[in-house]
């Protein structure tokens, strides 16, 4: 088994040998140029679904993903009957944003609609290894904290405080993870990047958010000091930049990480349109194992505009206000601390 | 003496031993200009008492009163800050001293003022707005390439994207606006537009309309000093255009870095506290 995964990783490496070619878009003081506006989104999954084998998809395979992807969003994109009845009481049962008794509908979205190519390769999912493409077991400890979670916020426990509410919601960060930076598939996948000889600045459209990398640097914050999106140092490996980010704070978990979570991320850039993205996460009281994925970031070239999120945000009160009035209609009511 | 001398020493040893202790990024050493023009990179902040009041103001017990027995006294929200919710007094950044307010924006301005617990957007933690941003009392950073000017800010995780090339009118109003930057010689230029009216100048009520144009100017004084200066436009609010200005300071610390202060989080309790299942003492 060990060999296998060495023999996966000698293939990579090769096909990166191969992919790369001498790259004109420098900076002035030499470092590859990263700057631009971006896009991470794509249809291809994080994880691989069970029933796939293989890393790489055929070109039919992938032609195949992306032509339904195209036929189910002009299903969507077709104008709703006019006569068509209201939605039934309490919804529709569907879930999601996009749910229920109707939230965004598909104009509001948007997924991405290709398949993940890195290095010329078609991929079924963005996670690598481990080889079969899926995030390691979680540990006794994380299950646990999940179990303890899920218990907290059963039912109608979800709406009982702000801090219950996802993160998105409450306007604190993108409804996707923000560090590693994978897509959301759901909307706004786009980030800008701004390069100096000591920071690399990574702005997520979504909210708003500035991830200053700073170079040169050795040290991370101080323990306790735990900014939203973690800290990050980062350093030229040749022509890669690596960034290490730890002091993430508890309450912003990638798949149920704890605040030992441990991302470290390359960005290279390929060619005139792409920047190969690959993340590592390591969390030894969460996960069984580290993991990491590649992600094509492609050039936009269109606009990052502001997303004033906090600024107009009825749904956090009125999610709120809406259960504190559905138990005053069921008699219960507000505790007294 | 003896003791005195020795205490002297020991402070010179520990402190010695700290700033070794202490991890300093290493910076590369900073290039007077960047792509040919002066460079803006580095952590810069405001030292004055603007974000209080533009104009020029003495030092008071509070921001918001109500009648007192005698004299007006803090009001009842504000009385437990004690001195620490008291107002220092400041020399005002308007030229002249004056906003040539319209009349009715004159009496928004006086509204605002009485009304500022209800109504400054920054005790919300709403975006700034230009140019608040600038003097609020946090650092922020400009990151300055070839290819992008770039200012983060500490205070709500604030951002501005100031395109070098003129993408035409903004197609929606926000907070912070479009800034669009051109250099006249060694000044960069910053023309803002594309404005909500929901920004303040300061916590004193000072307002605007969407009808705000800004233009800033950047002039450098040296590597660790800035000239800020801002034409402030708005026929909706004003009779004629006004200015501001003041020095900006480089942080030269070299380890000076942007923290972050998303005060979003922050007045949770404040904005749905209310709407809590648990109830908490009011």
């Amino acid at each position: 088994m060990r060999k296998l995964i060495a023999l996966a990783f000698a293939a990579l490496a090769a096909t990166t040998v191969v992919a790369q070619k001498p790259l004109s878009l420098r900076t002035p003081d030499g470092k590859p140029d990263l700057q631009g506006i971006w896009s991470n989104s794509t249809i291809t999954p994080l994880e691989r679904p069970q029933n796939v084998t293989s890393l790489v998809l055929s070109e039919a395979e992938a032609a195949r993903m992306e032509r339904a992807t195209l036929e189910r969003r002009e299903r969507l994109n077709e104008p709703s009957d006019p006569d068509r009845p209201a939605p039934p009481k309490g919804g529709d049962g569907s879930t999601g944003a996009a749910g229920n008794v109707g939230g965004y509908n598909n104009f509001w979205l948007d997924p991405g609609d290709r398949v993940a190519v890195v290095d010329g390769q078609r991929r079924s999912s963005l996670i690598i290894d481990p080889p079969n493409g899926r995030i390691p077991a979680l540990t006794d400890e994380a299950r646990a904290r999940q179990g303890a979670r899920l218990k907290l916020m059963a039912g109608r426990g979800q709406y009982d405080h702000p801090e219950f509410r996802p993160l998105a919601e409450r306007c604190l960060l993108s409804f996707g993870p923000t560090t590693p930076l994978v897509p959301n598939y759901f909307y706004n996948n786009n980030l800008q990047i701004v390069q100096t000889p000591d920071h690399v600045m990574i702005l997520m459209e979504m909210v708003h958010d500035a991830r200053i990398v700073r170079l040169n640097a050795t040290t991370h914050l101080p323990r306790h000091m735990r900014p939203w999106m973690g800290d990050s140092i980062g350093r030229w490996e040749g022509d890669t930049l690596v960034v290490d980010t730890t002091n993430f704070p508890p309450q912003q978990n990638f798949r149920g990480s704890s605040e030992n979570l441990h991302v470290v991320e390359r960005f290279r850039r390929v060619d005139a349109k792409t920047i190969n993205y690959r993340f590592t996460v390591d969390d030894p009281s969460t996960f069984t194992a580290p993991f990491s994925g590649e992600i094509p970031f492609r050039a936009m070239d269109e606009l990052i505009y502001e997303y004033a999120c906090h600024e107009g945000n009825y749904a956090l009160s009125n999610v709120l206000s809406g259960a504190r009035n559905e138990e005053k209609r069921l008699g219960t009511k507000q505790e007294k601390q | 003496m003896r003791d005195f001398a020795v205490a002297f020493f020991t402070a010179i040893v520990v402190g010695a031993g700290f700033w070794a202790a202490t991890p300093v990024d290493t910076q590369t050493a900073r290039p007077a200009r960047v792509a040919g023009k002066p460079n803006l990179n580095g952590v810069w902040q405001a030292l004055n008492t603007a974000n209080y009041d533009i104009l020029s103001h003495p030092a008071k017990a509070a921001l918001a009163f109500r009648p007192g027995p005698v004299v007006p006294v803090p009001a009842a929200p504000v009385v437990a800050f004690g001195a620490v919710g008291a107002v220092p007094a400041g020399i005002g950044i308007v030229e002249g001293d004056e906003i040539p307010y319209l009349p009715e924006a004159k009496k928004k301005q006086l509204e605002n003022q009485a009304n500022w617990l209800d109504r400054d957007p920054e005790i919300k933690c709403y975006l700034p707005g230009v140019p608040r941003a600038n003097y609020m009392p946090f650092p922020f950073q400009i990151l300055h390439s070839d290819k992008a000017i770039f200012f983060a800010y500490e205070y709500a995780g604030a951002v501005r994207n100031v395109y070098l090339k003129d993408p035409g009118p903004a197609p929606v109003d926000s907070w912070m606006g479009q800034s669009v930057g051109t250099w006249e010689g060694d000044t960069l230029v910053i023309t803002v537009t594309g404005f909500n009216d929901q920004s303040w100048f300061d916590r004193a009520g000072n307002h605007h309309s969407d009808q705000l144009k800004v233009v800033e100017r950047y002039t450098p004084q040296g590597p660790d000093h800035l000239w800020y200066e801002a034409t402030i436009e708005d026929p909706q609010t004003f009779s004629k255009p006004w200015k501001i200005r003041m020095p900006l300071y480089r942080h030269i610390n070299p380890n000076a870095r942007l923290n972050q202060f998303k005060c979003v989080e922050f007045v949770e309790e404040l904005m749905y506290g209310k709407f809590r299942k648990t109830q908490g003492p009011q």
